[in-house]
């Protein structure tokens, strides 16, 4: 069973969807329920400050989801919010379970960046089984994670080049949509979901 | 690299699929969800659904049929058609949309706009405009310059764009370009611009209108009416400055595939996900 974190955060059955042609899953927020998934995903789109007020009463649950080692995967806006902070909401706190700040892009074209773009794997993971590099996902976003940690696995350019895939320890992330990704997304999370 | 993008668009009544399409070799051509899954094989990168249904109470029709197609089809999916509320946006964001299209009722109640990307976020927010050539003679120019109008010199005098509403039946007297400067600041994530010129005319994208807009905002544009062959979309994205490009009747009625459009435009170099 792979537990689904509600908060109000916009479009859930997509990533439900996909979930579905591997696993069963749970859209939830009660922490028991979370706690007894196998693995556990924070998807995300919206802003910085509204999905950490909508999250605040799932804080606990989700930090002892990280100290049971229990693969948590988080999804663009639920990507960023695992960090200190962000540009997009000075003054509140993120979950901060990796060092850094969330910054957004300057000097590009076009926001936000907005479609197809390639990820170039930088390190090892466990989630890029079978998946070639400079592969292409769905990407929708205005601001990106700059970690103070190691801990970047895959990079894309847009403007400059940024971390797009995350990994530290128990924790994956993705900038971009896994779920709204073509076959390449769906291979991802099978492989988030086929962790050990 | 991000990628230009390629969109088919489905116009869909009473959650079937209409003006005819020739696939034949589709078991229910009429099926929108079948001819997304072909899209989506084919290559598209993302999906719009344009409901045309006359009816408000024939939304739940719509809701079953982004349902159906959400289970199946994992790119962008783009749905606009008489959605004139935030409750109406949360009931397609809901059943599987990623992203709302809103055109008159933006124009109508351009708070609407505002609302919704504050409380869904702009990325699922696009404003649809559809322009048309208010053509005028050079003595005109300058008051209607001062009237704040934006005119452009093009191929036959010159002319300022006009936004129109109702699916073009109704012109507003809006100019475009102020109009998608406006959405940006309201909060819109994206605009699907529609020239109503161009449109069904297969003679290629209004390059003209599609840079000038594309040129005074930050958000992508999708170029849309006019394209006929893969030459007409290369010209979209490197003359018009389009971030992507919707088709219809050219994919529909099988004169090009999606792939040979992208492999037309990627030999030229244009970024595209093949």
């Amino acid at each position: 069973m792979i537990g689904i974190i509600d908060y109000n955060a916009g479009n859930l059955r997509s990533i439900k969807k996909a979930i579905e042609l591997y696993d069963k899953a749970i859209i939830t927020k009660n922490k028991e329920d979370l706690l007894s998934c196998d693995k556990v995903v924070l998807p995300g789109v919206g802003n910085f400050g509204t999905a950490m007020k909508n999250l605040s009463p799932l804080v606990n649950a989700i930090n002892t989801i990280i100290s049971e080692k229990i693969p948590f995967l988080g999804i663009c806006l639920g990507m960023q919010v695992l960090f200190n902070e962000s540009e997009e909401k000075e003054g509140i706190k993120g979950l901060g379970l990796i060092k850094g700040k969330v910054v957004r892009f300057k000097n590009v074209e076009k926001l936000p960046h907005m479609g197809w773009n390639n990820v170039k794997i930088v390190n090892d993971c466990p989630l890029f089984e079978g998946i070639a590099d400079n592969s292409y996902f769905y990407f929708v976003h205005s601001y990106y994670v700059n970690p103070d940690e190691n801990c970047v696995v895959g990079k894309t350019t847009y403007g400059l080049e940024f971390p797009s895939v995350v990994n530290k320890n128990n924790i994956f992330a993705t900038q971009f949509h896994p779920e709204k990704s073509g076959k390449i997304g769906l291979k991802l999370i099978e492989n988030f979901i086929e962790l050990i | 690299m991000l990628t230009k993008r390629i969109i088919p668009c489905l116009d869909i009544k009473d959650g079937r699929v209409v003006k005819g399409t020739k696939f034949l070799n589709l078991r229910d051509a009429g099926d929108p969800v079948e001819l997304a899954q072909y899209y989506d094989d084919e290559g598209a990168d993302e999906l719009v659904f344009l409901d045309i249904t006359a009816s408000a109470e024939k939304r739940s029709i719509l809701i079953d049929v982004v349902e159906r197609t959400a289970e199946k089809v994992f790119i962008p999916l783009t749905v606009g058609g008489g959605i004139k509320s935030i409750e109406d946006f949360r009931m397609i964001l809901r059943a599987g949309a990623d992203k709302i299209s809103i055109n008159t009722s933006a124009v109508k109640n351009p708070m609407l706009v505002k609302e919704a990307s504050e409380i869904f976020g702009s990325q699922c927010v696009v404003v649809a405009i559809d322009a048309k050539r208010h053509y005028v003679k050079e003595d005109e120019i300058e008051s209607i310059k001062e009237d704040g109008k934006n005119i452009f010199k093009v191929e036959d005098g010159y002319c300022w764009f006009e936004v129109y509403i109702y699916g073009g039946r109704k012109e507003t007297g809006i100019d475009a370009v102020n109009w998608a400067k406006k959405v940006e600041e309201l909060g819109a994530g994206e605009i699907l611009l529609t020239s109503m010129d161009k449109d069904g005319t297969k003679s290629g994208y209004d390059i003209i209108l599609t840079r000038e807009i594309s040129k005074s905002v930050k958000l992508p544009v999708i170029a849309s009416g006019g394209a006929g062959k893969p030459e007409h979309v290369y010209e979209a994205f490197v003359e018009g400055k389009a971030d992507a490009s919707l088709m219809a009747g050219i994919l529909h009625y099988k004169e090009y595939t999606i792939k040979e459009i992208k492999e037309y435009c990627a030999e030229r170099g244009i970024p595209m996900r093949l």
